[in-house]
């Protein structure tokens, strides 16, 4: 009998169907907080695709007539003290907060999911010898290490994305790691590997798609705190260099000397930041309660 | 217990030795050298000049060699010359220590005062607004970024007291009352945003334990809620934020290079900082080092705590 082993091994997409937003009304209903974090993340990807369209000014366009401007009509927020426009170098901000935490999220999570998965499935001497490893990468505090590394590598927004996402990768490594240890002993992978599926077909088409609940969990909550190691290492010189309006950098700047003379130079940047980060903190909460049990209260 | 502790520094050793290599190889890769920048100012330099000043740093070497002899360096002590100071490193960090110190234990403090009463709190009153507001308030001091807090706590002490904090460390036995406030201000930063940890925990730990049936006898036996939340349960609820206390430590680290920074205080975090920017590889080499030494060793010391606190918990068999 001609039977694909894949054919029976592979559950056919027999989920509950119900329309999408009957699942966004019932989390909205379930988790306000968490639906609040999502209106937030929503509002920072919009800003961040329509920077272009919702700036005022040229973000970068200095003018030395109206420099350390208070809030008015023509300047929503201000300017910064070379007379740039800071409501329209905030909405830009946006763009490079969100460009750099998704894509340092994205590569570390994927590559740290990537070493949990494979690691987790084999077991045995390369688990132990993996794990050692990245005690050593998770024994420096983040910040530290995104710091080293990226006054190591040089200032670009390509270093920074590196920098970030490096001590991102243990952290999602375990998380996979262990949910892939629990996964592999289920029967269905057993059903697979007695019909004689390869391995590296298991690990990735049986195993993997059964993690992405941990996953997402991890990749929402690692965000925010990727885009506050951004604004961190932006404001202290090591991040996303000039010309890229950083909200980071432009609380550096303004920071010491103009702080008493306009408040709004620091205020407005650092709102948007905790905005941001608080957005993705709260999504990330709420999801880790609906998509993994088994995570909750860690 | 005694062949557990010993697996475990050996353990620790292992993961030190390998942070070391990544440390080195980490800072080898940095564009520029210290001799570029020393001399950035001075304009052109010579190369026979600038071989020189590489030999006399021992700059010149084999990479391999140079990563052992700091090894040597860090066993027997020796924390080697500083680039920038012309001083031995050990020297230009030690008067930074206590000011760092100081301000992680004061952080500390603050987390757990704020951490734990509000996670009680809101576990008693699960589900209700101020549950919902504490939460709040907790995850918000984790959005905002440190130096930020620090920054506005600042703006606010100008504007609203007409009062600017020093510029300048204060020592305390120069005048105590003003170095008490220079430190708690920052400490107080720190901690908001380190109590977020330490409150989750609290709350989903008091949670779990007010399940249990000895609190169930408790509240029949007919004790006040308030010696059946703080005597019975909270005992057993802590029992998991020691452990994140020592994780805690990591991530504190972090908070205090910033604040350092802001509040313009001499400790080792803001130094490192400076250190990186001037690429002061010795220093740089053994600030991180020592973070690393520092984070590795809370971590073990509340693993043994815990069993000790704890006597369900026993280490080897």
């Amino acid at each position: 009998m001609a039977v694909r082993p894949a054919a029976i091994a592979v559950p056919t997409r027999a989920r509950p169907t119900s329309a999408p937003w009957t699942v966004v009304a019932r989390f909205v209903r379930k988790k306000p907080l968490g639906a609040a974090g999502g209106a937030l993340m929503l509002l920072m990807l919009i800003t961040a695709v329509f920077a272009d369209v919702l700036q005022t000014h040229d973000p970068i366009a200095t003018n030395a007539a109206y420099t350390l401007g208070r809030p008015n009509l023509e300047h929503f927020l201000g300017t910064d003290h070379l007379g740039r426009d800071i409501y329209s170098r905030i909405v830009h901000g946006a763009r490079v907060s969100l460009v750099v935490g998704v894509a340092s999220t994205l590569l570390g999570s994927v590559l740290g999911g990537i070493i949990g998965l494979l690691s987790g499935y084999i077991g045995g001497k390369t688990d132990l010898v993996t794990q050692r490893v990245l005690d050593i990468l998770q024994g420096l505090p983040l910040l530290v290490l995104a710091l080293v590394m990226s006054a190591a590598l040089g200032p670009s927004v390509q270093n920074v994305v590196i920098a970030i996402s490096i001590p991102i990768v243990p952290r999602a490594a375990r998380v996979i790691r262990s949910s892939v240890l629990s996964i592999r002993e289920m029967q269905y992978v057993e059903a697979a590997r007695s019909l004689g599926v390869r391995h590296l077909r298991i690990a990735f088409r049986h195993i993997l798609p059964n993690t992405m609940g941990p996953f997402i969990v991890l990749c929402t909550a690692q965000l925010g705190s990727a885009i506050l190691v951004e604004a961190t290492l932006s404001y202290l010189g090591l991040g996303v260099p000039e010309p890229y309006p950083s909200w980071g950098r432009m609380l550096s700047v303004s920071a010491a000397e103009y702080a008493q003379k306009a408040p709004h130079l620091v205020l407005f940047p650092g709102i948007a930041i905790s905005l941001a980060v608080f957005g993705s903190n709260l999504l990330g909460d709420a999801l880790r309660d609906t998509l993994d049990p088994r995570l909750r209260g860690s | 217990m005694k062949t557990y502790i010993a697996q475990r520094l050996a353990i620790a050793l292992l993961t030190l030795l390998g942070m070391s290599m990544v440390i080195f190889v980490l800072l080898r890769l940095a564009p520029g050298d210290i001799v570029d920048i020393l001399f950035a100012t001075a304009g052109y330099i010579s190369p026979s000049e600038k071989q020189a000043i590489m030999k006399e740093l021992g700059m010149d070497r084999p990479y391999v060699v140079q990563y052992l002899d700091w090894l040597h360096q860090i066993v027997t002590g020796d924390l080697g010359k500083s680039y920038r100071y012309d001083l031995p490193a050990w020297e230009v960090i030690r008067p930074l220590v206590p000011v760092t110190l100081e301000l992680a234990a004061l952080s500390m403090m603050f987390a757990v005062l704020i951490g734990v009463p509000t996670g009680v709190v809101s576990a008693v009153r699960q589900d209700t607004t101020l549950d919902y507001a504490l939460r709040v308030f907790s995850l918000a001091g984790l959005s905002m970024p440190a130096f930020w807090l620090g920054m506005v706590i600042i703006l606010g002490l100008v504007s609203w007291f007409a009062w600017i904090p020093p510029l300048t460390y204060v020592s305390p036995t120069k005048d105590l009352k003003l170095h008490a406030i220079q430190f708690l201000l920052p400490a107080l930063a720190v901690g908001y945003r380190s109590s977020a940890l330490i409150m989750r925990i609290t709350r989903s730990s008091l949670l779990e334990v007010m399940r249990e049936d000895y609190i169930r006898t408790a509240w029949a036996k007919g004790q006040t809620g308030r010696i059946v939340i703080w005597r019975h349960a909270l005992k057993n609820a802590l029992l998991p934020v020691v452990t994140v206390i020592g994780i805690e430590f990591a991530f504190l680290i972090g908070g205090l290079v910033v604040t350092e920074t802001v509040f313009n205080l001499p400790g080792v975090a803001r130094f490192l900082v400076q250190a990186i920017l001037w690429r002061d590889y010795p220093v740089v080499q053994n600030l991180v080092m020592f973070t690393a030494i520092v984070v590795i060793l809370s971590n073990l010391i509340v693993d043994m705590l815990y069993g000790v606190l704890d006597p369900r918990v026993r280490y080897g068999s």
